[in-house]
């Protein structure tokens, strides 16, 4: 098994946004353990587009929430820059996500009692530079629904709300979580062109999760995860466009 | 305006008809606090105003006669401010077109006496004073001429210390000492069968010999005197003229009837308001809680972006308070209309030249801050627990509620179920508490509605027992003073009499130990036919030949026990002080007083065989000569005649008792509404999948209705008894606060204050299946099985 640790190949590590060390997730259910993460040592870089692969119930989304504050590790350390939010309290994760994190998630959680645009400015309202609602949804390419309920939009098109709602505020991090899961490829692209431009126009730390082994031709790197550990690593050496990507 | 702030406004338009119940409920319970503190500060103020501005006295005291140079001693009376001296006399009265016996107290015009102050000044309301050398002009009672017509100019005759004299009525007065108005002996307003007049001092002095004398006097206290002090002193001075015993303001009979009202709606303005907020409160805690389980995605995503504990929290609170606030505003408004009407309604009862609607601020204030504290109490923990949550965990659906085997089941009886009552059943014992609070919040309305059922029944039962069991006369006649037994004759030989016993009345005080009440002793024959006294079971008691019975109540206030010694004060004649044992207790709602056999009384008299006074039983046929009669009888000061008073009480009581009857009613409606609407709401929203699948299914929707509505109908059946037990209670504890040495409240619930109870909770219930009804129709299947949850 090919095990990256940060000392290998990344000697700068200072410039890790992210640093993972010995991470274990453990749910009790009942009488049985589900262990999610079984010990993860992994660094994200900044600027760096960084896809997880991995089969259902692997433990890439328990990770992503980790890293996003959402949820608190079993064991181990997470550093974000300097902070470790392993033990942060429950105000400084609040702080850290409002300034610092954009999250995409797998079943789009929007507020069905706000429009579309409602829905961005409920996180620009609270972020320090946030874009302007307007501006997010039309790098998703919905700058003319933004007056309808999530209930009169389809699948994807909430998910591109969602991205959108992650985007606007300009976050330092952005994490998704299968973005493009519900997409055809012409909408799967306008999302992951919104996404490499956030990437690289201002320099977001971004990790996506995708069952779509092609995304990862767009990526710096790809990790792939299985059964609660990193079973593989790699860098890639040149970017395939995401128009290009094979779907 | 903020997106969360339209996420507020929305969310608070989907569940408005929901809001609105709660809303409704919170209303209530402020306006019935508002109202009844207003309507109870408004009583206070005015009656204050009323007593300062017409120097309404402290300190009364009857006396037999005492001449003006008295006053001098009483003057020096260390305390003392302002004396006012009084003729005062009860007499009867001929009114033209009015058959029956009417009395009047006859009191001389304050003022028009050499005492120093001028005492209980009259409101005039309509006419004029009387001028001076006009001897036979009076100014009635605004009550009293209201009954009869009684203009300025018109005319009565008043038989005057046996003469009788046609007097012209030039005004129309209120005074501060009369704002109750009953007749010596009653306890009930009659106002066409009992009066106050007023008329100069002069000739009612000389008709009773009063010239240069008096017979009552009235004292106001200087700041920081001591009342009882100056009580003593001034019976001191009184006792060799006659003095009865002073008394203090607080135990003057108007103020004191009006005391009791006050309580009365003083202990309205703290217990309905407490079920109305406790109820609220339950409300908002299940829709805010079922409102917060359907957003826990909503809250994890908001927590996800930054939005912190606080905010979020904050962000539900304010949804909460902006229900509260709506009830609230309508509350006050409610409450200050209710106020008013209920203030005017007591202007009218009671006899005031005004009222001053006082609505303080703090108790507005009290209210809102009450309801709103209450609301976020209610919805603090379900909001907490909601934000606590971890945003991972909180994205993720909730566990499955973990089904247990029914107690039904487990006791081996669900076969003699069919299967919808069986989920029905299920379903309650999964969420057991709420199903026992949605009991509760119901049992209150059903007790709320019994407690306006419960003030008409005790009025009813009070009067059965007083005027149906135990007094059976049809007359009392009333002696100007006392008068041997044989006078009895006289009326025996009245045509259409058929029975008259004599009765002697002394006023008293009587102590026990340390504990002290002034009342009268009524002297009766053994073996009347006409006064029953009454044990516990409402037999007949007969009073041995020595010996004193007191009303129960008395004897409980006096903590004396049969065979213990009774301390006797006679505050009449020589004012014997003697021991007589306690023999016994009488059952009674009216009144406190003391019996003895007439015989045994007068010999702690040692006044020979005399009588106050005559009940007769009469021949109905004879009614209106018997009247003329005794009218013209000289002996005879006044009749009583209670069975009309009681009839004239019932119509001037009929308004209060709708208005109040109608209140509880509608309120007792608005919680039964507030709470079965929300709990089918919430059911409905919490089951609309499993209802939803069962129409794909193919079930009917009454059949899905059935489900549903099933649940609160049992609900509610259950509650209806535990309603009436409640209503029991809630009416127990109101009679025990009501209860005063005036009167006790029984506690009569008859059968169909128990029936309209219910039926006003079981249309509530229907009401609320209707609108449900109308919900089920709109239950999406397609949006339903498509979302996940
Ligand atoms: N709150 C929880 N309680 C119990 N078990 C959990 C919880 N969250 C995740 N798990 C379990 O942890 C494991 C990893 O879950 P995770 O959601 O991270 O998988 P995933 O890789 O994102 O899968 P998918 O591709 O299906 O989204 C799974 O077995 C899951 O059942
Ligand atoms: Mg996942």
């Amino acid at each position: 098994m090919l095990q990256d640790t940060p000392t290998d190949k990344n000697p700068t590590s200072n410039d890790a946004v992210f640093r993972v060390r010995g991470l274990t997730k453990s749910y009790q259910m009942g009488e049985v353990q589900v262990d999610a993460l079984r010990g993860i040592d992994l660094d994200l870089h900044r600027g760096e587009f960084t896809v997880l692969l991995g089969a259902s119930g692997s433990g890439k989304s328990t990770l992503l929430n980790i890293l996003g504050g959402l949820d608190t590790p079993t064991t181990g350390s997470v550093y974000y820059r300097e902070h470790d939010i392993t033990h942060a309290n429950e105000a400084e994760l609040t702080e850290y996500r409002r300034d610092h994190v954009g999250f995409v998630f797998q079943f789009y959680n929007l507020i069905p009692s706000l429009t579309a645009l409602e829905n961005v400015a409920v996180v620009t309202e609270i972020a320090k530079s946030p874009m302007k609602p307007e501006e997010a949804l039309a790098l998703v390419g919905l700058q003319n629904r933004m007056h309808h309920f999530p209930a009169q939009l389809s699948g994807g098109e909430q998910q591109r709300i969602a991205i959108a709602r992650a985007i606007a505020k300009k976050p330092e991090v952005l994490l998704c979580d299968e973005p493009t899961g519900a997409l055809d490829s012409k909408t799967g692209i306008v999302v992951l062109e919104a996404l490499q431009r956030i990437n690289q126009e201002l320099g977001t730390t971004t990790a996506v999760i995708t069952h779509n082994a092609g995304i990862a031709q767009m990526a710096n790197r790809v990790v792939h995860l299985a059964d609660g550990l990193i079973s593989r690593i790699y860098t890639n050496e040149s970017l395939v466009s995401p128009d290009q990507l094979s779907w | 305006m903020l997106a969360m702030d339209k996420k507020l406004w929305r969310e608070l338009w989907a569940m408005r008809s929901q809001a609105l119940a709660i809303a409704m409920v919170i209303g209530s319970g402020v306006a019935i606090f508002i109202m009844s503190l207003s309507a109870l500060d408004s009583l206070y103020e005015t009656r204050e105003r009323y007593y300062r501005s017409h120097h309404f006295g402290q300190v009364f005291s009857s006396l037999k006669r005492a001449p003006l140079a008295v006053i001098k001693h009483i003057e020096e009376i260390p305390g003392v401010d302002k004396i006012e001296t009084r003729v005062i006399s009860y007499v009867t009265l001929d009114i033209e077109n009015f058959d029956e016996p009417v009395s009047a107290h006859l009191l001389s015009l304050p003022g028009s006496g050499s005492g120093s102050g001028l005492l209980n000044q009259i409101y005039l309301r309509d006419g004029r004073l009387i001028e001076s050398g006009r001897d036979n002009e009076i100014i009635v009672a605004e009550k009293f001429a209201q009954a009869h017509g009684l203009k300025p100019g018109a005319k009565l005759a008043a038989i005057i210390n046996g003469r009788r004299k046609i007097l012209t009525v030039v005004g129309q007065a209120l005074s501060p000492e009369y704002i109750y108005q009953i007749a010596p002996g009653a306890i009930f307003p009659d106002h066409r069968r009992y009066g106050i007049l007023w008329m100069a001092r002069k000739p009612l002095a000389s008709a009773y010999d009063m010239d240069g004398g008096f017979n009552h006097i009235t004292l106001t206290l200087a700041k920081n005197s001591n009342e009882q002090d100056v009580i003593d002193h001034l019976d001191e001075i009184l006792k060799p003229y006659g003095g009865v015993g002073a008394i203090a303001r607080k135990d003057q009979l108007s103020n004191r009837f009006l005391s009791e009202e006050l309580k009365q709606l003083k202990t309205m303005a703290t217990v309905f308001p407490i079920i109305f907020f406790g109820v609220a409160a339950f409300l908002l805690n299940v829709v805010v809680s079922r409102l917060i389980s359907l957003q826990r995605e909503q809250i994890a995503v908001l927590k996800a972006f930054g939005y912190s504990n606080s905010e979020v929290a904050w962000h539900y609170i304010k949804l909460v308070l902006m229900i509260v606030s709506v009830g609230v505003i309508a509350g006050i408004g409610t409450g200050i209309w209710m106020g008013n009407a209920l203030s005017n309604l007591y202007t009218e009862f009671f006899s005031f030249p005004y009222m001053i609607y006082v609505l303080k601020p703090q108790v507005i204030v009290a209210a809102a801050v009450m309801s709103m504290v209450v609301a976020i109490v209610g919805t603090l923990y379900s909001v907490q627990r909601a934000v606590k949550l971890p945003p991972a965990q909180g994205m993720r659906p909730e566990q499955p509620t973990l089904y247990h085997r029914m107690l039904i089941e487990r006791l081996g009886l669900q076969h003699w179920f069919a299967q919808p009552v069986r989920m029905i059943i299920r379903h309650i014992e999964r969420r057991p508490v709420k199903a026992l609070l949605t009991i509760i919040g119901i049992s209150l309305a059903c007790s709320i509605i019994m407690v306006s059922g419960f003030q008409k029944g005790a009025i009813d039962y009070m009067i059965e027992v007083q005027y149906g069991i135990s007094q059976r006369e049809d007359l009392i006649a009333i002696y100007t003073e006392p008068a041997p037994q044989r006078s009895l004759y006289s009326l025996r030989n009245i045509q259409g009499v058929e029975h008259v016993e004599g009765f002697r009345i002394v006023p008293a005080r009587l102590q026990f130990e340390h504990r002290s009440y002034r009342t009268t002793i009524n002297g009766i024959q053994p073996q009347s036919h006409l006064l029953h006294l009454l044990d516990t079971k409402l037999n007949k008691i007969e009073i041995p030949p020595q010996g004193v019975v007191l009303t129960d109540y008395l004897a409980k206030q006096l903590q004396i026990k049969p065979g213990e010694l009774l301390d006797v004060e006679i505050l009449e004649g020589n004012r014997p002080t003697v021991q007589v044992p306690m023999v016994g207790t009488a059952k009674q709602y009216l009144g406190s007083n003391a019996y003895m056999q007439v015989e045994a009384l007068n010999q702690l008299l040692k006044e020979g065989n005399a009588i106050s006074g005559a009940r007769l039983k009469v021949d109905n046929r004879y009614q209106q000569q018997i009247y003329t009669d005794l009218k013209n009888m000289p002996r005879i000061a006044g009749v009583v005649e209670q069975r009309s008073s009681i009839r004239a009480f019932y119509d001037t009581m009929a308004q209060t008792i709708l208005y109040f009857t109608g209140i509880s009613t509608l309120l007792g409606a608005v919680i039964a509404f507030g709470v079965i609407y929300n709990s089918m709401r919430i059911a409905l929203s919490e089951r609309s999948r499993e209802l939803a699948s069962l129409r794909v299914l193919g079930f009917r929707r009454t059949e899905v209705a059935y489900i549903l509505l099933g649940e609160l109908a049992l609900l509610t059946l259950i509650a209806i008894p535990i309603g009436w037990v409640f209503g029991y209670g809630l009416s127990f504890y109101m009679a025990l606060q009501f209860d005063s040495d005036l009167y006790r409240v029984p506690l009569k619930l008859n059968l169909n204050i128990y029936a309209s109870a219910a039926l006003v909770i079981i249309v509530s219930s229907l009401i609320s299946s209707a609108m449900i009804w109308r919900n089920l129709s709109h239950l999406d299947m397609v949006a339903v099985l498509k979302t996940k949850e």
